[in-house]
């Protein structure tokens, strides 16, 4: 399933398709095969009927970050994909696309913000900018 | 620090907290900065806000209907296709609101079932019927054009998920009153009898269009709230009177006229001012006394209703696929 | 201070015609996840424009052979377009409304090309014809049901018309193999979704898994039909233009056997309807269809829309 894929390449055989839901365990699951992300638990499913909330993630070239798009929800990873490539990229809007169990996702405290952060404030020596005396030395 | 993940509810604070918290809100308000989930905000502006941006939802799913009435009698296909586009954009649009308000604690069920249950509202102009093919080309241009005015305001509110959310629907949105005002100029540069559908239709919708900006500003006592906390940029007047100015323009394109004799440019005001608006019936649709209320809940519910068991069988599939991976890693 | 990327303030003061420049930096522009483009692809109105030049005219056969391939997509999209606002959940509306779209766009573009053949357009092709001109057959027309028959309606037709397209790309026809090399693609994941939804009805519930092997029983019957041959697909089987639709059985049987297979779910055996829609014979269905989908544009012939 390659629906921007090169046109010359005729579109993949059905035995490519990955229709199992359970082949892809990790609760971070992707478009593509990476492994550079974390693994998380499968999260459970909840009520009768109650589809569980993902975060989507697009990635609208190649050499750029997924970047988050939204929400949707989804009984399972393998349907939050799908969703996620019908409303998140009506408009040819990714080339990959990541999806994450809402509850999956540890964020750090908004309250603690003024500490977590404070840290960089200042060192100032990180940055290029810093070294005024090399100005104007070529290639430095 | 705890790490906490995004559904966290947030925890109580003592009084002193509380204090603190509410400077940290008040200047991120003075500085025009925004508010994003995970942050201190008052209870009273988390309320608004959820009730504002579930109502849009609410509108953009209810707002599907009249329009999807008429994808299959569509006089051509690239109609079809256009119309069939722009509904399910509405579509995604609900589902990008229900994402917003989600992230201040409320589920998309619950929002759900109260919209089922008539307990939430929409925008009262969707209880309107959509009659003719014209109609097609009024909601987009006028409705539409209505719904974009207010709503590239909101892609500044100050609460973060909406205005992201309103970034995107604008974008969409962009084809959608075009799309609208190309049917009707279609129309009015066709046949006499297709003037005149263009031109019932577009007398039939200006009216409730305008009162979608909602009621006058001495009569809308939310107003000087929502504007305070950044979440409303223009007041409703504001906002009206320059719809109104936009669409004088337009409807000379058109080659049609707008049904008030008393729209003009106030000079002095530097304002456009339209004809008196029946308030009274703007009240009684909102209560529910509008000609399609039921029919319109009535299929939202059937559709709802319909598909609970297939939302039933993919979880319980769900839940025995994830059963079995765990079974299998063990 | 202002959130970058949310100020609209230029829109705002120029009315809103311009929107899109008004949001276009937004964000990380480099990496937006709302960066949007129309892509580059075969539309509709190129086929029409290739027709109407004269760069493109099918012969009596292929045009013939286009409008069959084209009013099963059409009908077949009229039928899911009723979903967009009745799905059993929003995710699906849009979900749904996206294969409506490609279907639809796969009947334009054949039904362009075809009317190559007698100066007409699509237009006049799909809103001006009776019920026994249609040349789709039965299949696609059969009521939607509740989402377990769709379901197994959308099984069936997207696996076939995989099948089918992906012969088509090598057709000698340079229109009908263009048109078919933007169709497999989107087929193809049409044929994901349903496999996805027969998986999930099947193995969920025991009621889903009841209304699916009741909505399979209901269109298997018009499985046969579609591998017909008759003496148009074989000139142009012969020709090189189109495959003999009876070659695709075997990798349909094999590829929605496995499906089936792995759904636990049994090839319906049930008796075959004896089709016809080629031919212009329907079932009951199609007469209404087009009575709603026509009566617009009949109401006013020869208007613009």
């Amino acid at each position: 399933m390659s629906p921007h894929g090169n046109p010359e390449v005729p579109a993949s055989s059905a035995t490519e398709i990955n229709r199992d839901a359970q082949k892809v365990s990790p609760a971070v699951v992707s478009t593509s095969s990476t492994n550079d992300r974390p693994v998380v638990e499968p999260v459970e499913t909840h009520d009768r009927g109650a589809w569980g909330l993902w975060e989507v993630f697009v990635r609208s070239s190649r050499g750029l970050s997924h970047v988050h798009a939204g929400s949707l929800h989804a009984p399972d990873a393998a349907m939050a994909l799908r969703n996620a490539r019908d409303l998140y990229t009506r408009r040819n809007e990714g080339v990959s696309i990541w999806v994450v169990p809402a509850e999956a996702i540890a964020a750090s405290d908004p309250d603690a913000k003024g500490s977590f952060f404070e840290s960089p404030q200042g060192k100032d020596y990180r940055h290029a900018t810093y070294y005024t005396k090399s100005e104007g030395v070529k290639h430095l | 620090m705890a790490a906490q993940n995004l559904q966290s509810v947030p925890a109580e604070l003592s009084p002193e907290e509380e204090a603190e918290a509410q400077a940290h809100f008040d200047r991120v308000m003075a500085e025009d900065s925004r508010i994003e989930p995970k942050d201190w905000m008052p209870a009273a502006y988390r309320k608004t806000l959820l009730r504002q941006i579930s109502q849009h939802a609410h509108s953009e799913i209810i707002g599907m209907q009249p329009e999807a009435n008429w994808i299959s009698r569509a006089p051509s296909l690239k109609r079809k296709a256009i119309l069939m586009a722009k509904v399910q954009d509405e579509a995604g649009h609900g589902l990008y609101l229900y994402s917003a308000a989600e992230t201040l604690g409320q589920t998309r069920d619950k929002m759900m079932d109260d919209l089922i249950a008539g307990k939430a509202r929409y925008s009262s102009i969707f209880n309107y019927p959509a009659l003719t093919w014209a109609d097609m080309g009024a909601i987009g241009w006028l409705v539409d054009g209505a719904a974009i005015c207010n709503q590239v305001p909101l892609c500044r509110a100050s609460y973060g998920p909406y205005g992201r959310a309103m970034v995107r629907i604008c974008k969409e949105e962009s084809f959608h009153q075009r799309q609208g005002f190309e049917i009707l100029l279609e129309l009015s540069n066709g046949t006499p009898e297709q003037k005149q559908m263009a031109q019932d239709a577009v007398n039939r919708w200006y009216a409730p269009a305008l009162m979608m900006f909602g009621p006058p500003d001495d009569d809308s006592p939310n107003s000087k709230q929502s504007m305070a906390w950044n979440i409303k940029r223009f007041s409703n007047d504001e906002l009206r009177s320059r719809f109104v100015g936009m669409m004088v323009e337009q409807v000379r394109v058109l080659g049609l006229t707008l049904p008030d004799d008393q729209v003009r440019f106030n000079e002095d005001t530097r304002k456009w001012e339209h004809g008196p608006l029946d308030w009274h019936e703007f009240q009684e649709v909102l209560a529910g006394r509008g000609p399609c209320n039921a029919q319109r809940l009535e299929r939202r519910r059937a559709a709802h209703d319909d598909g609970a068991w297939v939302r039933e069988a993919a979880a319980a599939y769900a839940a025995k696929q994830s059963k079995k991976t765990k079974e299998y890693a063990a | 201070m202002s959130t970058p990327g949310t100020n609209t303030d230029a829109t705002e003061t120029t009315g809103h015609g311009d929107i899109s420049t008004g949001v276009a930096g937004s964000g990380d522009s480099n990496a937006s996840a709302t960066r949007i483009t129309p892509g580059n692809a075969l539309r509709p109105e190129d086929i029409a424009l290739e027709v109407r030049t004269g760069l493109a005219e099918p012969t009596e056969d292929v045009a013939e052979y286009a409008l069959r391939l084209g009013d099963d997509a059409l009908i077949l999209a009229q039928r899911l377009g009723h979903w967009i606002s009745r799905a059993p959940e929003l995710e699906e509306d849009v979900a749904l409304g996206n294969i409506a779209l490609d279907q639809l766009g796969h009947a334009r573009s054949f039904l362009s090309y075809a009317g190559g053949a007698w100066d007409k357009t699509e237009d006049d092709l799909a809103y001006f014809r009776r019920e026994h001109e249609f040349r789709s057959v039965q299949l696609f027309e059969q009521p939607n049901g509740d989402f377990a028959v769709t379901i197994a309606r959308q099984f069936i037709v997207s696996y076939y018309q995989f099948e089918l397209y992906r012969r088509l790309t090598e057709s000698k026809d340079a229109t009908l193999a263009a048109i078919a090399a933007k169709a497999v693609k989107e087929v193809d994941y049409h044929r994901d979704h349903s496999a996805q939804w027969i998986l999930r009805l099947a193995g969920g519930t025991e009621e889903s898994r009841t209304r699916m092997i009741h909505g399979l029983r209901l269109m298997w019957p018009y499985v046969n039909e579609l591998f017909q041959d008759d003496d148009l697909t074989n000139r142009l089987a012969e020709a090189g233009a189109a495959v003999a639709p009876s070659t695709l059985r075997e990798d349909f049987d094999r590829l929605t056997g496995d499906v089936l297979k792995e759904a636990e779910l049994e090839v319906p055996d049930v008796p075959a309807a004896p089709g016809g829609g080629r031919f212009g014979k329907h079932s009951e269905h199609l007469g209404y269809i087009l009575a709603e989908m026509q009566v617009l544009a009949r109401e006013y012939p020869g208007a613009k829309w």
